[in-house]
């Protein structure tokens, strides 16, 4: 098959992500809301409890709002990783997952678009609550905008890998409701979103720990000194190698001799 | 169309086993279908219709045995062998929030065809179910019938010598059924595509057509419907899966 069918693929695949996201506007203003009451009730409560010392990449004193942004941008690609999650194991209930494996184009690189294609739509989420945190006095330098990009987009990769995997393990979309029990908030709680790991370490050494081996705390960190025009190579490195190690198991989870089709499809009516 | 090794050959599978845990599923299946030709295959529920279906999509590796498409081996080169196939499952797959035309657009697209060329195949499929002036309508608003003829439409959009469909005319009425079955058979005539349709209807079909009989796995019989009638004694087409069932228990 010629390479120009490849982008074929991911340019369809793509535009299928992207159509249904615009369709969903509920799905949109939900993912816009999540984090702007975090920002706006939980951040204003918080604010006078957590005070926030001089940590790099901040070169003064911050309010938590300023501090949390990060996080909550975390917060969307996480969900948003989940939601793509969640509709692949709706898919396959519904078999157009089935349609989408039977493609001549290899497997890896259909789940990669559907991944790709996914974080992308996350960058639509994150940069709309980017521009709302603004009115709340979150102001990152403008160009921070910009080196953020890479770095968002690398995080959605990464909890997007995780999706997938979770999908190619799940068997029914009732299980998903332990998703969130015990993926999303353990990720989320357990990280750097909410309050800086040396916080963390005064209250608990143990907790502390388990926060900082946590790649979504590393993912955040990479977004948080992007956003200020920084890169963090150790949070680089550990969240483009849990990419990278997500996205292999992912992989081998929807091979036909091993994962998921293996126990999910063809058995006998 | 992708080039094939063996074109007149669209299926050939080789004493095909396959296993679910101790729950044997397909035992040494063995058949041919060759270019242009129509073929039902049909068994109760549980004789590995829906097994053997999987094989063929490549939706589950063989236990034993060995598919080729085309001559392609499916294990090995699942690209080339699916490449010339088209695919109608037994549960609709079609995205209910998109267009007609937006559907067949993914789907070309994942088969590696440019926009141009999806446009140009999808006003011919479409209009041969007489489905183009609704090409922007949502599948939601379709009835089950016009949803199972853009299904079919879909899966000829990259112009397959091959189409597999399962149970495609389940929960259909009597006249959407006649009506899927002729647009179908009219497909081996016109365009010389190969297509295994498995069914447990028998009534669906026509007395010539060739049937591949399956039960507990196993392949039990072939051959045109007015043969096997004869030769398992029965009056009526319709007894052979009931004789199939009886087989089982």
């Amino acid at each position: 098959m010629k390479t120009i069918a490849w982008w074929y693929c991911f340019n369809g695949i793509l535009r299928r992500e992207v159509l249904r996201f615009v369709q969903q506007r509920t799905r949109f203003l939900s993912s816009l809301i999540r984090p702007m009451l975090w920002l706006v009730v939980f951040a204003a409560g918080f604010r006078a409890a957590l005070g926030i010392a001089i940590i790099p990449p901040y070169e003064t004193y911050i309010t938590y709002e300023v501090y949390i942004v990060p996080g909550l941008v975390g917060i969307i690609i996480l969900f948003n990783g989940m939601q793509s999650s969640l509709s692949m194991v709706y898919d396959r209930e519904m078999g157009s997952m089935r349609v989408l494996l039977t493609s001549p184009l290899p497997r890896w690189w259909l789940l990669m678009c559907k991944l790709v294609a996914g974080a992308i739509v996350s960058l639509f989420q994150v940069y709309a609550f980017l521009a709302m945190a603004r009115l709340f006095e979150v102001e990152p330098p403008a160009l921070g905008y910009v080196t953020a990009l890479p770095a968002i987009l690398l995080g959605a990769l990464m909890l997007g890998a995780l999706g997938l995997l979770l999908a190619s393990l799940i068997k029914q979309l009732e299980n998903f409701a332990g998703v969130m029990n015990f993926v999303v908030f353990p990720l989320f709680f357990l990280s750097s979103a909410l309050y800086p790991l040396w916080k963390m370490q005064e209250a608990n050494e143990v907790l502390y720990w388990v926060c900082a081996i946590n790649p979504f705390t590393h993912a955040i960190e990479l977004i948080r000194f992007a956003l200020y025009g920084q890169l963090n190579g150790y949070a680089l490195l550990i969240t483009a190698g849990t990419t990278l190690i997500l996205s292999v198991a992912a992989v081998l989870g929807f091979d036909p001799g091993r994962g998921i089709l293996k126990r999910n499809t063809g058995k006998p009516q | 169309m992708i080039n094939v090794i063996d074109r007149d050959t669209p299926i050939q599978v080789s004493h095909l086993s396959h296993h679910f845990g101790p729950k044997i599923a397909l035992d040494d299946v063995s058949f041919e279908l060759r270019a242009g030709q129509f073929s039902a295959l049909l068994g109760p529920n549980g004789a590995g219709k829906t097994t053997l279906f999987s094989i063929l999509t490549r939706l589950l590796q063989p236990t034993a045995g060995q598919a080729n498409l085309f001559g392609y081996d499916l294990a090995r080169h699942p690209g080339a062998a699916l490449a010339n196939t088209g695919v109608v499952f037994q549960q609709s797959t079609l995205d209910l929030d998109l267009s007609i035309l937006q559907n067949l657009h993914y789907h070309g697209s994942i088969q590696g065809m440019s926009s141009k060329q999806i446009r140009q195949r999808a006003q011919l499929e479409l209009a041969r179910f007489e489905l183009w002036e609704r090409r922007d309508e949502r599948v939601r608003n379709l009835n089950g019938g016009h949803r199972r003829r853009v299904e079919i439409a879909r899966a000829l959009l990259h112009q397959p010598a091959l189409l597999l469909l399962d149970e495609a005319s389940a929960g259909l009425d009597l006249e959407s059924r006649t009506s899927l079955y002729r647009h179908v058979r009219n497909l081996c005539d016109s365009d010389n595509i190969a297509v295994l349709w498995t069914t447990h209807l028998v009534e669906e079909l026509a007395l010539d057509d060739d049937a591949l009989l399956l039960a507990n796995g196993q392949l039990r019989d072939r051959g045109s419907l007015r043969a096997l009638t004869e030769a398992w004694n029965v009056q009526h087409p319709a007894e052979l899966v009931l004789r199939l069932t009886e087989h089982r228990a």
